[in-house]
């Protein structure tokens, strides 16, 4: 594995079994992602998508197949060291924001890097609320903020720490268009600040805005396409509101 | 700065579910509350005996005819106690004083008042011995006790009974049915439950014994002070030594008599009254155990109900010790927190409940350990939900709804 590829899959299988059938949830997919991508994943639903975000992001583990991340084999590790993992090298953006409902965005913000005992947690968290465009709500609870808003907490809280890799599973999903292209354009400019980033989504107008797209049918990888490099129309940017 | 995190958390989520929190408290409120009345109850009951005791004089040694494990008297193979064994006693180095005591139940009359109480035919130093003090008069004086002078010096309440609000002095009461002159009454020392030094009759010991109870009356008890604690057991010693040759006990004979020391009663009345306080703690401890369930059971809705949470802190790298010190860090809040209100409504609840004459005395060491006993409750009884919460699936639990 050379200086440029930050994470490398070789045959990684997922399993599920319900009742008496097997499910193939990913059927030996291998993938290579270098620093600085961003990479779209596509697919039907239920083509397993999802599984492979969840053990890319170190949540699952797979039966069987190798994971290599920033030069380490994850797929060998278990239980603290895979919290660990996921502390300090991977920022998660869920579909439904997984929010701490009581606590406000900066706790919020804050919490990855109090896992991590940093000291600085709150002047980061700060930076992190600011980055994202969410200076002036720092002190608002989730349910004080629009959708947009809270996929932004959400967001700064992923790359809070610095991760090696942000994974977004259908992170706008849950929003209306309009929201969901501000955020997409939010991982663009983090993307251009440097972050490697994967995205999971079924519009393909978003996969077309990102470097290289991934498709899976079935639990296999059936095309990769690779896109333009990605010109982001300044006038979209100017236009929108804060969401 | 995680510690204080999760501190604000604990308390918010209780914040958030007001009544369930103060339910749950209201447990461990009503142990702990009743762990430290009964505590302050039985604490109250060993320091009331613990202080009757010594009010009746410092250092002292009685010694009582007969030995309980023999039954002599009745086979008559014990000697009596003697005056001659009292004035033996009084030649044994470190005795201050001794006095023989011949005691009575009669009846005291004066004028057409009447009161029946304990009559004590006693030497002149039975005051010092016992520590009581005269208010008015004097106490009767050797030469009383040779003259076999007919006077008494009466306690506060008998003079209390016999003259109201009169002066006793010089008057002349009659004690079943001789007659004799008070010259003393006694400063009170408070009634001690079925004992009551302030309703007593002292003569001179020569005078109870010819007038009232018949001259050859062996002696009730020989009450004798000692002048230091240290030589308390020297002294019991010597006495036991003295008396078995004035009995002429030999070798294997048991002793006739018994000896007992004020240090000794002491020490029994001090593990008495642990043992009465440790008995009514633990049966109050029980309602602790319900209190503690009463957490377990809360704690265990409150993981279940909080998987999600669980889930998402694990996705940012919660490790598992995290949630289990979280978990336990917000049964010990509840414990302890209830564990405060029960030791406030302890000391409260210790200060109103009087048992007959015993009253509750709370010390520092019970509220410290009812506290500790809190924690350790929180900790106990939160485990087992917070193990649960800390081995979840980071997986499973975000997907909980
Ligand atoms: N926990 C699970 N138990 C059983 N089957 C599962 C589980 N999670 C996913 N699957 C199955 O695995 C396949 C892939 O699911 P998923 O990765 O969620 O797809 P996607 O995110 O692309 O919609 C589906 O057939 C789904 O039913
Ligand atoms: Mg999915």
């Amino acid at each position: 594995m050379g200086q440029r590829e930050l994470l490398e899959i070789t045959n990684l299988t997922k399993r599920y079994r319900i009742g008496d059938t097997d499910v193939l949830a990913l059927d030996a997919v291998n993938l290579v992602i270098s620093r600085g991508e961003m990479l779209a994943i596509t697919g039907p639903s239920g083509s397993g998508k999802s599984t492979l975000m969840n053990i890319l992001g170190c949540l699952d583990t797979a039966d069987s197949g190798s994971y290599m991340l920033a030069g380490e084999d994850v797929s060998k590790l278990a239980g603290d060291q895979l919290a660990a993992i996921r502390n300090r090298r991977i920022g998660f953006v869920f579909q439904n924001f997984n929010l701490l409902p009581r606590l406000s965005a900066l706790e919020n913000v804050e919490l990855p890097l109090l896992y991590a005992s940093r000291h600085d947690a709150k002047t980061l968290a700060r930076a992190a609320l600011t980055t994202v465009g969410l200076a002036d709500r720092t002190h608002h609870e989730p349910n004080q903020l629009s959708g947009g808003q809270r996929q932004r907490v959400a967001i700064a809280r992923a790359l809070v720490t610095d991760p090696a890799i942000i994974l977004a599973d259908e992170p706008t999903g849950n929003l209306d268009s309009q929201v969901g292209r501000d955020i997409l354009d939010l991982f663009h400019r983090l993307n251009q600040a440097g972050s490697t980033i994967i995205i999971v989504t079924h519009d393909h107008e978003v996969a077309r805005h990102c470097g290289r797209e991934v498709q899976l049918r079935d639990g296999r990888i059936v095309a990769e396409v690779q896109h333009a490099p990605h010109c982001q129309p300044s006038t979209t940017k100017e236009t929108t509101a804060a969401a | 700065m995680l510690f204080w995190t999760t501190i604000k958390i604990a308390l918010r989520s209780m914040l958030a579910n007001k009544l369930r929190a103060i339910l749950t408290m209201l447990g461990m409120i009503i142990g702990v509350a009743a762990v430290i009345a009964m505590l302050a109850l039985g604490n109250g009951a060993k320091k009331r005996i613990l202080g009757w005791v010594s009010r009746m004089g410092k250092n002292t040694i009685t010694i009582f005819p007969h030995n309980s494990k023999i039954a002599p008297v009745l086979n008559g193979s014990a000697d009596p106690l003697s005056l001659g064994d009292a004035r033996a006693i009084l030649k044994i180095p470190h005795v201050k004083y001794v006095s023989p005591v011949v005691t009575a139940w009669q009846p005291v009359k004066w004028g057409g008042n009447f009161t029946t109480c304990n009559i004590v035919g006693c030497a002149p130093t039975y005051i010092k011995i016992h520590d009581f003090k005269v208010q008015s008069g004097a106490m009767f004086t050797d030469y009383d006790c040779q003259d076999i002078a007919s006077v008494a010096v009466i306690g506060p309440e008998t003079a209390e009974r016999l003259f109201g609000s009169q002066d006793p002095i010089g008057r002349t009461i009659t004690v079943s049915t001789v007659r004799f002159k008070v010259v003393g009454v006694l400063v009170p020392k408070g009634r001690h439950g079925w004992f009551d030094p302030d309703n007593q009759v002292l003569l001179p010991y020569t005078t109870a014994m010819t007038d009232l109870m018949g001259r050859l009356v062996a002696l009730n008890h020989i009450d004798l002070q000692v002048d230091h604690a240290a030589n308390l057991n020297r002294v019991q010693a010597a006495c036991q030594r003295v008396l078995r040759l004035r009995h002429s006990l030999i070798y294997g004979d048991e002793d006739d008599f018994w000896i007992s020391n004020q240090l000794q009663v002491l020490k029994m009345a001090n593990r008495i009254g642990g043992a009465f306080t440790l008995f009514l703690g633990s049966v109050a401890g029980i309602s602790l155990l319900v209190g503690g369930i009463g957490i377990m059971n809360i704690m265990l809705v409150t993981v279940t109900e909080r998987t999600r949470e669980i889930g998402i802190r694990k996705a940012i790298g919660a490790r598992r010790r995290d949630i289990l010190r979280q978990f336990l860090i917000e049964s010990m809040i509840i414990s302890l927190l209830g564990g405060l209100m029960g030791v406030g409504a302890g000391i409260v609840a210790a200060h109103y409940v009087k048992f007959r004459s015993f009253s509750g005395h709370v010390e520092p060491s019970m509220v410290f350990l009812a506290l500790s006993i809190s924690a350790a409750i929180g900790i106990f009884f939160g485990y087992y939900p917070a193990r649960r919460a800390a081995a979840l699936n980071p997986i499973e639990a975000l997907r909980y709804e």
